[in-house]
């Protein structure tokens, strides 16, 4: 008898690690909508799509690159170099710095040869979350299913040379012997020509543009406070990375504030903020935005999409893309961001795609659309 | 120990000068000499001078001495600054578009050596040169110790030389006189295997300066179901840019509140 307990305890604890090892890619709440996330454990079959993806990406998730080229169809159109750099990365892109963190998937349809199901990847990134919806072609081969993995269109750069005229401004702080004198080089002049105030899901939110009127660049912030009747401030935020802090000469950015969970009801007075300084900066990389269209997407979800072509010899690692979006009076309705997490190799695009709430979509007209850009070992 | 009458207190001192009180009187006695920045307690022997240091006496102000014995006497004097050792000079702003009315001022302010702010009128010569022309030359007295100017700016951008100057000392400050907004925004295209190659001619404001390179060019590419942008910076004095274009399409520019003209190109065979 004595042994009785401490066997009792050994047996419901392999009862629960077996449990744990094989639930992988089964957690989820909602009925046709199966979830997982990074648990260990021992792969299962692939008896349905679903467990298929699951276990490629258990694998993918521990970097098993092997286990995971080897669960994709022979007719994926990838060698196993293409589809590692298409799934964790390059050049530092945003990517590189990113882990999944679990998914959703759904089936589009599903016969007993193949298969296709719409896949939310959650990944969790150095900018914060951000959601992948991926379409997934699986077949059946053999005892099992396999996930067809589409060919990659990996950008290539010819050798070449770009030639580039550099510009750059350089901050001389001058001491009192200096023509400039000391300390009497003007901040930027920078102005705000938009604000306006709506409530959203998740709170409150203020937004608008910015402009450089200045003939120097601008390091650029702007800070809202949401005062009450009674002149007490409720709170204060700033536009964070929800604004081009760099801005050229005449560069006009849109800017967001948001106030999570702050009523817009309880506010009376917004009072706004912009802080510029002078600092060094480069007029390089040129980045365009070709190709601008609001369309709804799969979902059914307004979607700014288009493509990001960097005129540049440079590469830029993390491209970052700040919409406004206009009513038919030319007032700034909304503003949203999105993160690229692919690297903008030099004279190469790269798609994006920025969604807007549905309650705004049948007000927005027209957009404007920059770009801001970060790439390693620049400020 | 008797205080016959008040001290004799110096009808004038200048700053970091030593001076002299006198006092009337036999024996011991305290002095007090309180001041700008200064508080000092001494005994001294009445009847005879007593010498106040001059790092006693560097802040120009009213300073009251007091002499107790078997009472107290006091008095005060004035300590007027010295002459000028320093100007300082500030000018506003640091950048200024051409061809604006009253867009500069300058204000001088003479300081003697000890920092003090020299009040006595004096004749500051305030001289404006750009390039190597001289823009004004005026010549303002001091009130209080300060003379100020206001002018306009020029019409050719490019560094404005700012002098003041008051008998050997002078300050120097520049003012980047920056043109104003672009005029007359024309642009023009080229295609190539790509794309349309557009760029504008030199912009320059409507006096002719080049606008400062680094100022965005927005190009616009409207086709009829989207659109393409493109924020260029103007180098040498033209933006560049390429936009990859398939159909019929207007392409226009614009920088701040100046739009350019339009070209429309038909779609691409």
């Amino acid at each position: 008898m004595r042994f009785a307990l401490p066997i009792l305890l050994v047996a419901v604890t392999v009862g629960l690690i077996a449990a744990a090892l094989f639930g992988v890619g089964q957690a989820g709440g909602t009925v046709g909508i199966a979830a997982g996330s990074a648990l260990p454990g021992l792969t299962p079959n692939a008896g349905t799509p679903e467990q298929a993806l699951a276990n490629l990406f258990t694998d993918l998730q521990r970097r098993n690159w092997n286990r995971a080229f080897a669960a994709l169809s022979k007719t994926s159109g990838v060698d196993e170099p293409s589809f590692i750099q298409d799934w964790a990365g390059a050049n530092g892109s945003l990517r590189t710095f990113s882990n999944l963190e679990g998914y959703d998937s759904r089936p589009l349809h599903a016969t007993s040869d193949d298969a296709q199901v719409r896949v939310r990847l959650h990944w969790a990134t150095p900018v914060g979350p951000v959601e992948d919806v991926r379409d997934f072609h699986l077949t059946h081969e053999g005892d099992g299913w396999k996930v067809v993995w589409p060919k990659v269109e990996a950008p290539t750069v010819p050798a070449q040379v770009v030639p580039v005229t550099y510009l750059r401004w350089d901050l001389i702080s001058g001491g009192a012997e200096d023509g400039w004198g000391s300390r009497n080089v003007d901040s930027p002049h920078v102005r705000i020509i938009s604000m306006n105030a709506v409530e959203s899901a998740e709170g409150s939110v203020v937004m608008g543009e910015v402009v450089n009127e200045d003939t120097i660049p601008a390091f650029v912030n702007v800070n809202a406070a949401l005062v009450d009747g009674s002149g007490n401030a409720i709170d204060d935020e700033s536009s964070f990375d929800k604004i081009a802090h760099v801005l050229l000469p005449k560069q006009v950015s849109p800017y967001r504030i948001d106030f999570p969970n702050i009523n817009l009801k309880n506010v009376k007075n917004v009072r706004m903020d912009v802080k510029a300084t002078l600092v060094p900066a480069s007029a390089d990389p040129v980045i365009g935005v070709m190709d601008q269209k609001l369309d709804p997407d799969v979902q059914g979800k307004s979607v700014l999409h288009g493509e990001l072509l960097n005129q540049s010899g440079q590469t830029v690692n993390i491209p970052h893309v700040i919409a406004s979006f206009y009513d038919s009076n030319g007032k700034v309705v909304w503003v949203a961001d999105g993160y690229v997490d692919r690297s903008l190799l030099p004279q190469t695009s790269e798609p994006f795609a920025v969604e807007i709430p549905r309650t705004l979509a049948g007000k927005v007209q027209t957009f404007h659309v920059v770009v801001n850009q970060y790439s390693l070992g620049k400020s | 120990m008797t205080l016959a009458q008040d001290p004799h207190l110096p009808t004038s001192a200048v700053a970091g000068d030593e001076t002299t009180i006198s006092t009337s009187g036999n024996g011991q006695a305290i002095l007090y000499l309180v001041g700008p920045g200064v508080a000092s307690k001494r005994e001294i022997s009445l009847g005879e001078d007593i010498h106040l240091p001059s790092r006693e006496l560097q802040n120009a102000g009213r300073y009251v001495v007091s002499v107790c014995s078997d009472a107290c006497r006091s008095g005060s004097f004035y300590v007027a600054a010295a002459e000028p050792a320093s100007l300082t000079f500030l000018v506003h702003p640091s950048r200024v578009p051409v061809g604006l009315s009253d867009a500069i001022s300058g204000v001088a302010l003479p300081f003697d050596p000890f920092h003090n702010l020299v009040r006595v009128p004096m004749a500051i010569t305030f001289q404006l040169t750009s390039g190597k022309t001289a823009m004004m030359s005026r010549s303002v007295q001091t009130q209080d110790g300060v003379a100020w100017f206001r002018t306009s700016s020029g019409k050719d951008a490019g560094v404005l030389h700012v002098v003041a100057a008051v008998d050997e000392l002078s300050a120097r400050r520049a003012v980047q006189q920056v043109a104003s907004e672009p005029c007359n925004l024309r642009i023009k295209g080229q295609r190539t295997p790509k794309a349309i190659l557009v760029e504008t001619e030199p912009v320059r404001d409507c006096s002719g300066n080049p606008v400062p390179d680094g100022t965005i060019v927005t190009f616009t590419a409207a086709e009829a179901d989207g659109k393409s942008t493109v924020d260029a910076p103007i180098k040498q004095g033209v933006a560049r840019a390429q936009i990859i274009v398939t159909k019929a399409a207007v392409i226009s520019a614009a920088s701040g509140v100046v739009m350019g003209n339009e070209l429309r190109l038909g779609a691409q065979p």
